[in-house]
């Protein structure tokens, strides 16, 4: 069985980096069929994870945690966005985890903010951790700030970035909407979106639409 | 079975009382817990190998001897002999003199030290550790089982036609111990040369013990030195006992959440239950130990940590009254069951009857012209 873990470093409960993670973890199991899911929240292993930085070795807790993450087919994380970066508990998960533990497996990024000028962190803070790590990092990293949930914008992103990972997981059959998503300048050309379309999307008066298009 | 104690060598503050002991005071205490060791009927004390603050043990041999001198059964070893940035040539000196100082009453465990700065101190490169380690000791071997030595390696300059002095006494070089906390590497050069393997065992949880002493016993008997429960295997382990439970607890709780290498980390009851640690009555610091066999096999030599986290000198001297008490009780319980085929520690006489007998080796400067030495001629 193929399995995915879910990696979520929020502090409250409950927390606005499980949402994401959730919807996620949801996109990526229906287009992968027979997927086993397992959700790991750090915010309960936070005082082991700090006794496994002074001691050396983990508690049974963490242990367990850092098992199915070892054997793991697949990887979601979420991390807040704290002082511009991961939090420092989503750091210290990966700081303890053996080097080669992540070796060639791939892992959707994903973080949470309170404002969308952290938007990059994915790229500045989560893509090199990861690449340190060799773990392969799917394309599309999806980050939500607060006011991406009172958008629709934050699905469309969910679901190509569950359908790339489910990809790199191997998932063979069934429409991913990642090929079929991908367009060049002369698809472009050969369809172009009818102007009234547009107008209609836009929010223009029927009228105006009409005398338009006479 | 062999019972002793380690010692890191630390000066560690008390923080139950503020008071930090001089570097006078903890050498002279080492001195006498050791003593006492032997009072109690401990066969083994073992001195650790520091150059920075805050230890006081930079010079293993000379401590040793100094001990060595006031005591009359205890075997004196180290915890650990640096065998990364110490030169071995010094290393075969000053524990070759020390064999005969002792009559054999010593062996040493050797280690590659945990402290990174310590390699530059001694014009070593830290990158190197691993392969420090395992050309030194080859270097060592050599000097202790050839009167005459030409070498030439990559991390000291050769040696043409030297002799290492004092050679060991009756013909036998010192025991030798691997000693490590999680180092395969380390099991697996104890295992190549047939010597003794120490597991740390206090620091991490029983299962990476078991998994380390599996490996050793393993390879062990790969490379034809006897079968896998033949191996000889030292096992570390760490207590603080009163007569009452809860007393002991209760004193030894600040030593512990302050204690350099785990404290301020997990509480005493959590690393209590996932370490070697216990913090209890004489009965449960027994079964504890006696329960370590059941995940390493038979073994040789239980070392445990008494000596640290600030405790004073007269609460460790209290532990080992203890631990005396205990002895009789550990040495029937590890008794109970064992195969007659599991070997006890090397000790120097053992060696020396497994060598058929002991051998004189001194050897007499050659004559530069002639070739021949003054045993040569008196022969003739």
């Amino acid at each position: 069985m193929t399995s995915l873990v879910v990696i979520s470093a929020g502090l409250s409960n409950p927390s606005s980096t499980r949402l994401p993670a959730d919807r996620l973890a949801t996109a990526t199991a229906e287009t992968f069929e027979g997927l086993d899911v397992t959700h790991v929240e750090l915010r309960g292993l936070a005082h082991q994870l700090t006794d496994q930085l002074l001691t050396g070795f983990p508690a049974p807790e963490p242990a367990a945690a850092e098992q199915v993450v070892r054997e793991a087919d697949g990887l979601i994380v979420v991390t807040p966005v704290f002082s511009a970066s991961h939090s420092g508990l989503f750091k210290t998960f990966f700081d303890v985890l053996e080097t080669v533990a992540l070796d060639g497996t791939p892992v959707l990024l994903a973080a949470t903010a309170g404002t969308a000028r952290h938007s990059l962190v994915i790229e500045h803070a989560l893509r090199p951790l990861f690449a340190y790590l060799h773990a392969v990092t799917v394309p599309t990293g999806v980050f939500a700030a607060t006011s991406d949930f009172a958008g629709t914008d934050l699905g469309s992103r969910v679901l190509r970035a569950a359908g790339e990972l489910a990809v790199l997981m191997g998932r063979t059959g069934g429409s991913s909407g990642v090929v079929a998503g991908r367009r060049h300048a002369d698809a472009d050309l050969a369809a172009a979106t009818p102007f009234d379309h547009l107008l209609r999307q836009a929010g223009a008066p029927s009228s105006a639409r009409t005398g338009l298009t006479a | 079975m062999q019972f002793g104690i380690f010692s890191v060598g630390d000066v560690t503050t008390d923080p139950t009382t503020g008071r930090t002991p001089s570097e006078h005071e903890r050498i002279k205490a080492q001195v006498e817990i050791a003593k006492k060791a032997e009072e109690v009927g401990l066969g083994v004390f073992a001195v650790g190998q520091h150059h920075n603050p805050p230890f006081v043990a930079s010079s293993p041999t000379t401590t040793m001897a100094y001990i060595a001198a006031q005591t009359e059964r205890i075997i004196l070893s180290t915890s650990t002999t640096l065998i990364t940035t110490t030169d071995p040539v010094r290393i075969a000196e000053d524990y070759g003199t020390l064999q005969h100082l002792t009559d054999g009453r010593m062996d040493l465990m050797l280690g590659r030290g945990n402290t990174g700065p310590v390699y530059p101190w001694f014009g070593k490169d830290i990158r190197e550790g691993i392969n420090l380690a395992v050309e030194n000791y080859a270097l060592l071997r050599r000097l202790w089982r050839e009167d005459v030595v030409d070498w030439q390696g990559r991390f000291r300059t050769p040696l043409q036609s030297f002799t290492a002095t004092p050679r060991p006494l009756d013909g036998v070089p010192p025991f030798v111990w691997h000693g490590s906390i999680r180092s395969p590497e380390v099991a697996e050069q104890a295992a190549y040369h047939g010597d003794g393997f120490f597991s740390n065992h206090i620091f991490w949880p029983a299962s990476h013990t078991r998994q380390m002493v599996a490996l050793y016993r393993r390879r062990f008997e790969h490379y034809g030195h006897g079968t896998a429960d033949q191996a000889i295997v030292g096992l570390g382990g760490q207590f603080f006992m009163r007569r009452n439970s809860q007393d002991a607890v209760a004193e030894f709780r600040r030593y512990f959440d302050n204690a350099p290498v785990y404290g301020h980390g997990p509480s005493l009851e959590d690393f209590a239950a996932q370490t070697p640690l216990t913090v209890g009555s004489p009965q449960e610091v027994l079964e504890r130990t006696l329960a370590f066999r059941e995940y390493v096999g038979d073994y040789q030599r239980q070392l445990f940590l008494v000596d640290h986290a600030g405790l004073p000198l007269k609460t460790v001297l209290e532990q080992l009254d203890l631990l005396g008490e205990l002895l009789p009780d550990l040495r029937a319980g590890f008794a109970e069951c064992r195969p007659a085929h599991v070997p006890d520690a090397p000790t120097h006489a053992s060696l020396v009857a497994a060598a058929g007998g002991p051998h004189g080796t001194t050897l007499h400067a050659a004559d530069d012209v002639t070739g021949t030495t003054d045993r040569d001629e008196v022969s003739v």
